[in-house]
């Protein structure tokens, strides 16, 4: 008997290219397996829903009957309340909206660029120290400690706090990424310790910086007094625990499918060395063909709604490839080619509707910086593996390790 | 044009003229030189300045965040034209397809576009119009030297009329901390494209933020000092505001007076066309040299009973102005219609209001998400049973749903639960539009006379 197509989504086995299923399930716009989740795999579907005030992200919404293989276990949760990508407005919008006070336009239009200088000297200090040019991982070396040291300065970690913090993200990042080989249990105490202690953690640095006060995130977040009042303890906690987890889990990935993209297209990687400029448009067609989140397994109905001639039952659960409907050949001409000169990139990678991506605006920047930085620094790099290793998560979907060797490195 | 090579005469060697250099008129040539015409293509416009953005000239430019001569529209493609600018077209001579130049000279074409756009409604009464202080906005002239007003420190900047330009400029001044008066003809602001419900939520905006609202109220006379400053402004119900400069926001009027008497189908309300954007004659019959495009051009609109529309909006323009230059370069088989669902947007008092639809055509109104109280919510507007148009104040980000609900004339009111249904939006309402059958601005026109042969046309101007 052949795989159910949602089993074959979830099958490890097909995470190097989970694509040929992608375009199986698209011949099947609402695809409903007995019980299981409601699969919408096509562009201009997933938009629609995106917009549609009928599909709420709260996941008490969600009928008891809905069975969903992604559906988070509950002890994520259990610490601390949702963060706000899973509450529907009016709270979604009221945390959203003070989050971005200190982010970005209108209040703080030049936080993210204010960075740039900042960026440069991390992603240049990752470089210098690579080590070995002939056998790098891209993944431990670079991506995967890039954004975490980003989001640090963001909010405001203390440098010497730095490297505590990492061992908290590495182990919350682990979770994310059921390993079938380890110990549930184990892993599960794990990810429950490494939240407490950054909880307890973030908690202090709160008070300090109420007291204290400075230029950070944290700071702002912690003694805001706008129309919008202030945030509890506890919203500041979920909050900055959000930022945490979505601002870089998902941005190592963009980077090194992003450079697992570029050396399988070494004439756009040629043409990135030579204009750095290029890495703009670059990433876009990689937040298209390879985006980090390939599905929002975290919606459903409050009605029952009809969506290409299917009714979808009030509290079903919903799942929305991203990744399958920037694939649609009814929206992207040859949509598997890597292209950065198409014109018309209105991709789906970065979601669409109220909860598009809050960090869009720092993940843009920071991978143009690794992207160019890399292309222009590493000579004649290579994969040593093809495909790489990937991790298990079929959500937050890219590779545990990018093997590359080089020649050397350039100054 | 029956496929006998004259239409591909008329991309090769033909002569295209666009009256009107602004955003309508340069996305038509563009999209000219895009569809492969190669032949001469002349672009009129009255103003000496090549063609702008307007946007901004009621928001960052009164802010003093942008210059208004810094507004150009960029070009997406080369238009190889020759632009007489700074010369208004005077006449057409539709018979013998030539437009008649200010300077005297006139040009002839093949197939024209005309893309003239409005102006600002003066204030009525020219002695009080001229008066030092007083001003309209609506080009980029009038945004610089409103904005050099502004520079200087106004004592109290009075705005008549609260339509979304007026509305816009109280809230600059306000941001900038000048003290504000706005008098308002109607109930409240916004009220005639928005109705009174969504009216008494920008009225609570603007006083929350200081404006002295005044509603319900004409300014009968602008008075001058010695010097011919303006000095103060008297109002219908006593009273008086001393004022130093007064911004007349009374709307806008279409530029088709320069067509009076060209057989054209041009009248106070715009250019009759068809969908496709070909202009009527007075007849009644459709040209097919001549088009119209933004906010000068009336077209039907299938969606809403095929009334013809008039509409102030940037996209609008956009689109007309591509749809009618495709139109006049193809056969008639291929020609496109115009069936975008109108949009516009507008910032005012750090609120982004965005609508989709035509809310003006609505009777009820349902507060789907949000609040009228936080200044945060979704209107949806209902016509005898069917979703007819949106507004969102900061709530954009929902539109596309809505608009899907007015594309597929979606039963009102809609039966859905939404996220953020709070308790005052649970059933329909009143929207609260001004009565049509009582005048507004706008001029009005009878006909008189008993037989066919002394039948006339006669035109009350506003006021």
């Amino acid at each position: 008997m052949t795989q159910s197509l949602l089993h074959q989504i979830l099958d490890h086995a097909n995470r190097a290219n989970p694509y040929p299923i992608y375009e199986q399930l698209r011949k099947t716009p609402v695809h409903h397996e007995d019980g299981g989740p409601y699969v919408i795999s096509t562009y201009y579907e997933i938009r629609s829903l995106l917009h549609d005030p009928r599909i709420s992200s709260d996941a008490r919404n969600l009928a008891s009957t809905a069975r969903d293989p992604l559906a988070e276990p509950a002890r994520e949760e259990s610490a601390l309340p949702p963060g706000f990508l899973r509450l529907d407005p009016p709270e979604h919008d009221r945390l959203r909206r003070m989050t971005n006070r200190p982010f970005g336009p209108p209040h703080s239009p030049h936080r993210v660029d204010g960075m740039r200088g900042e960026l440069h000297d991390i992603v240049s200090g990752l470089i210098d120290g690579i080590g070995d040019p002939g056998r790098i991982d891209l993944v431990e070396q670079f991506s995967y400690p890039f954004p975490v040291t980003v989001i640090c300065r963001l909010l405001g970690v203390p440098r010497e706090d730095e490297a505590r913090f990492h061992t908290w993200a590495d182990t919350l990042a682990a979770s994310l990424d059921p390993d079938p080989d380890a110990d549930p249990t184990e892993r599960g105490k794990g990810a429950h310790d490494a939240r407490m202690q950054l909880g307890m953690y973030l908690a202090g640095l709160i008070e300090e910086r109420r007291r204290n006060p400075g230029e950070d995130m944290l700071s702002q977040l912690a003694t805001a007094k706008g129309e919008d009042g202030a945030m509890t303890t506890m919203e500041l906690l979920s909050t900055a625990a959000l930022l945490l987890i979505a601002g870089h889990e998902t941005t190592v990935n963009l980077i090194t499918n992003g450079m697992l993209t570029l050396l399988r297209h070494p004439d756009v990687l040629q043409r990135l060395r030579e204009d750095p400029r290029l890495a703009v448009p670059i990433v876009e067609e990689l937040l298209r063909f390879e985006p980090p989140v390939q599905l929002v397994p975290q919606r459903t109905t409050l009605a029952d709604i009809e969506v290409r001639g299917v009714t979808i039952p009030k509290g079903a659960s919903l799942w929305l490839v991203l990744a399958s409907g920037n694939r649609d050949p009814q929206r992207f001409e040859d949509p598997d080619r890597f292209d950065p000169d198409r014109r018309d990139i209105q991709h789906l990678g970065l979601g669409s509707g109220i909860h598009s991506c809050f960090g869009a605006p720092l993940a843009r920047l920071e991978t143009q910086f690794a992207l160019s930085e890399l292309a222009r620094r590493l000579e004649n790099p290579r994969l040593l593996e093809d495909p790489p290793p990937y991790r298990q998560n079929a959500v937050l979907r890219g590779p545990r390790h990018l093997y590359v060797s080089c020649d050397g490195i350039r100054p | 044009m029956l496929g006998d090579g004259s239409l591909e005469r008329l991309k090769r060697e033909g002569r295209i003229v666009v009256v009107g250099a602004s955003l309508a008129g340069l996305r038509a040539a563009e999209t000219l030189r895009a569809e492969g015409f190669v032949g001469s293509l002349t672009m009129i416009g009255d103003e000496p300045h090549e063609p702008y953005d307007r946007p901004p000239l009621s928001k960052q430019v009164l802010l003093g965040r942008a210059a208004a001569d810094r507004t150009a529209l960029p070009r997406l493609r080369s238009v190889d034209a020759t632009w007489r600018l700074g010369v208004p077209a005077t006449g057409l001579d539709m018979a013998a397809r030539r437009v008649r130049l200010a300077d005297g000279d006139d040009v002839p074409y093949d197939r024209l576009l005309i893309a003239t756009g409005v102006r600002a409604r003066p204030w009525p009464r020219e002695a009080e119009a001229e008066l030092d202080g007083v001003f309209v906005l609506r080009t980029a002239d009038d945004s610089a030297a409103l904005a050099r007003r502004l520079d200087a420190g106004p004592k109290r900047v009075l705005v008549i009329g609260a339509g979304f330009t007026g509305s816009e400029i109280a809230s600059a001044c306000r941001e900038r901390g000048f003290p504000v008066t706005v008098a308002e003809r109607g109930a409240a602001p916004l009220v005639g494209a928005l109705g009174g419900v969504v009216g008494a939520v920008a009225a609570e905006m603007q006083r929350e933020h200081g404006v002295d609202l005044r509603c319900g109220v004409m300014v009968t006379a602008l008075e001058g000092d010695a010097s011919g400053r303006v000095r103060a402004a008297l109002l219908s119900d006593g009273s008086t505001v001393e004022t130093d400069v007064v911004i007349v926001s009374l709307g806008a009027t279409r530029n088709t007076g320069w067509l009076a008497g060209s057989g054209l189908g041009a009248g106070p309300r715009g250019i009759a066309c068809d969908a496709g954007c070909r202009a009527f004659d007075i007849r009644g019959i459709v040209t097919d040299d001549i088009y119209a495009a933004g906010d000068v051009a009336r077209c039907p609109h299938p969606l809403f009973g095929y009334q013809f529309l008039s509409l102030e909006h940037w996209g609008n323009a956009v689109t007309q102005a591509r749809i009618a230059a495709h139109n006049m370069i193809s056969e008639s088989t291929d020609r496109i219609p115009h069936m975008e669902v109108p949009a516009f947007w507008s910032s005012q008092f750090g609120v982004n209001i965005k609508s989709v639809g035509v809310p003006s055509l609505g009777t009820e109104i349902l507060i789907s998400q949000g609040s009228l109280k936080d200044h945060r919510f979704l209107g949806v507007y209902g016509y005898q049973g069917r979703v007819i148009g949106a507004v969102a104040f900061d709530h954009a980000r929902w539109l596309p749903f809505y608009q899907e609900l007015i594309e597929t004339t979606a039963p009102f009111p809609p039966s859905f639960p939404t996220v953020d249904r709070r308790s005052d939006g649970q059933r329909p309402i009143d929207a609260d539009f001004p009565d049509p059958s009582v005048p507004t601005h706008g001029p009005t026109v009878t006909l008189g006379g008993y037989s066919p042969a002394d039948r006339r046309m006669t035109f009350t101007p506003a006021h």
